[in-house]
């Protein structure tokens, strides 16, 4: 039996890389022993798109993409689909608990240095994953038509009629009308079920392969590469990534999933913060609901956006507005670049680092709290000092990071 | 050796431009089949076709009172305003952005205080320039969450802009411009025609 099984792995290694593949990415690939909590969340963002591309798929068979028939179809599948409501919150659930993973992802990212040398492309690379996802979300939230869908779809759109020159061709080209429509529905239905989930998965594919050829960061940001077994070429600080890493992260899946049964389950709404209310009515294009925020993780965003209210240079209050939201996103793709510090990980970095770092963590929640909150007088103000620090975090890392007193890095990985 | 050599070079430079050539013929038909795609997601001919003006009877319409109707799918909004409410149009100016309406945002004839062609009839489209919510009428004055200058008007609940009663912003708020006014009509003394300046032109 075992001679006919490697007979024919020996038939396909011939005709396909089956067995380098899997040595190359799996059980020959070496990483650091001294990965920590934090190393959950790359895996993890894997599960979380199996679970959306699975669910998703289950909810097309069902949705309908007609401003008519859209928010009934959806609340069809809540109602009298066999487990309708099941699948539809996984993938509800699902869409939050993505960026939950994702944003720890990216912090994990920014405390180990992960973005330097050399790994500036696997940041950037995963920057883009950062922005299809946003464009996932803010695509999805459209589709149940509700008066939160509606209002979102409406102010996110109305900000590309700010780009000068081109902003109102643009808008149309968005909308596909001369108002938020029917049609836009149905082509954001094309861009959420086909256009970006299959730039989502070619993405994630190049971002391993690129992980995978530069190999793992770790806590203390030392490159095991640099360390290898003089006979075996196998650095001294890694291990094969399977079954080790394999196994570990099993572990990681079971926690995730207990947390993740338990909002589907026990809290799907979330109060409010994973679906909101206002959702549950159909949108009415006559009345904006009296208080619109958009779902939490964009939330650190959108009160930058409104933190702008005068106009500077030439240029007036709402486009910098949009310019502000657009930079905060983007400026972390700079990171690799801005950072001068002589060592990687924040365990190396001296107190002025781990102060801007906090400073930043602090700024992004209460942002994010908020871009949930109605505007008034004091909480503009609030948003206003926090956007200048959450920038002075970035802007003025290329000063910080030079003159921080640092401590040595270890010539090995350490526990 | 040496002639095998020139007869190469020669292949060389002419291959490198046949490349070239070719490529740019290649990124022509690439924009080529790309546009007919691009064209594809504009607004469709049965999109340009729809939006006719709508008629609105305001013989009901008791001062003080704001009825919304829909054209081209967004929200318009009738407001009788009461002499108060008009009176607060002047007080308000020095806080506004743009008093005069100078910002191209209405038709000629309703480039005045009142924005209107009635004095007391405001004709808008309800959202706000800033990024296209709908803002709430607010006739409360002085209520605890505006403030004690509020004098009534429209707020927008999404990013904090204000309106006063005629659509004009508040300067220092997100929203750059005032609301738009509609091109509209009376076709009797109490018959609204909104998206035309006439029967015929509609």
């Amino acid at each position: 039996m075992s001679n006919g099984l490697n007979s024919l792995k020996e038939w396909i290694d011939k005709r396909f890389p089956m067995t380098s593949n899997w040595e190359a990415h799996l059980s020959k690939y070496y990483a650091p022993k001294n990965f920590n909590f934090w190393y959950y969340f790359g895996s993890l963002a894997l599960l979380v798109l199996v679970n959306q591309i699975l669910t998703g798929i289950f909810l097309t068979m069902h949705y309908k993409p007609d401003a008519e028939l859209a928010f009934r179809s959806v609340e069809y599948i809540m109602r009298d689909v066999d487990y309708g409501w099941l699948i539809r919150y996984m993938h509800s659930t699902g869409a939050s608990m993505f960026f939950v993973v994702v944003y720890l992802h990216m912090f994990r990212g920014m405390m180990y240095g992960s973005y330097r040398k050399p790994r500036e492309l696997l940041w950037l690379i995963g920057m883009a994953i950062f922005f299809v996802l946003m464009s996932l979300a803010f695509t999805g939230y459209i589709l149940p038509w509700g008066q939160m869908s509606y209002w979102g779809a409406q102010v996110i759109v109305s900000m590309f009629g700010a780009i000068p020159l081109v902003g109102d061709q643009l808008t149309l080209l968005l909308l596909g009308d001369f108002n938020l429509s029917d049609a836009t529905l149905n082509r954001f239905f094309a861009y959420h079920v086909v256009t970006l989930p299959l730039l989502m998965l070619v993405l994630v594919f190049v971002h391993i392969l690129a992980l995978h050829e530069v190999g793992s960061n770790n806590p203390d940001g030392v490159e095991i590469k640099e360390n290898k077994n003089p006979e075996s070429k196998i650095p001294v600080d890694g291990i094969p990534f399977h079954p080790y890493y394999s196994v570990k992260d099993i572990v990681g899946v079971i926690g995730f999933l207990i947390v993740f049964c338990t909002i589907v389950f026990f809290a799907p709404e979330f109060g409010g913060y994973f679906l909101e209310h206002n959702n549950f009515i159909p949108a009415n294009t006559l009345q904006t609901p009296d208080h619109i925020a958009p779902v939490w993780y964009f939330t650190p965003y959108y009160s930058m956006l409104r933190a702008v209210t005068v106009n500077f240079l030439w240029v007036d209050a709402k486009l910098w507005g949009v310019i502000l939201m657009a930079a905060a996103v983007v400026i972390f793709a700079f990171l690799p670049w801005l950072d001068k510090s002589p060592v990687k990980s924040v365990r190396y970095k001296g107190p002025i680092f781990k102060f801007a770092l906090t400073m930043f963590v602090i700024s992004f929640f209460v942002l994010g709290w908020l871009g949930m909150e109605a505007p008034t007088p004091l909480y503009t103000l609030l948003a206003q000092i926090f956007t200048v620090i959450y920038f002075a975090f970035f802007l003025l890392m290329p000063w910080y990071s030079k003159i921080d007193k640092t401590k040595p890095e270890p010539k090995r990985v350490t526990k | 050796m040496a002639d095998s050599f020139s007869i190469e070079d020669e292949m060389n430079s002419r291959r490198r431009f046949l490349v070239a050539a070719t490529s740019v013929a290649g990124g022509i038909a690439g924009v080529a089949v790309a546009t007919p795609f691009m064209l594809s997601m504009m607004p469709s001919e049965r999109a340009k076709a729809a939006g006719a003006p709508v008629e609105v009877d305001i013989d009901n319409l008791e001062p003080g009172m704001l009825i919304m109707v829909e054209w081209r799918g967004r929200v318009v909004w009738i407001l009788n305003r009461t002499p108060e409410m008009l009176a607060t149009l002047e007080t308000l100016e020095p806080e506004l952005a743009d008093p005069n309406s100078e910002k191209d945002q209405q038709p000629d004839y309703a480039q005045n205080r009142t924005r209107s062609i009635k004095p007391e009839i405001l004709v808008a489209v309800g959202l706000c320039t800033h990024l296209g919510c709908s803002p709430v009428f607010r006739k409360d004055i002085a209520p605890e969450d505006l403030g004690p200058d509020w004098l009534g008007g429209f707020f927008c609940p999404c990013h904090g802009s204000k309106f006063d009663l005629a659509g004009r912003v508040y300067s220092n708020l997100p929203a750059p411009t005032n609301m738009v006014v509609p091109p509209h009509t009376y076709l009797t003394d109490t018959r609204l025609l909104i998206g035309a300046e006439s029967k015929e032109s509609a």
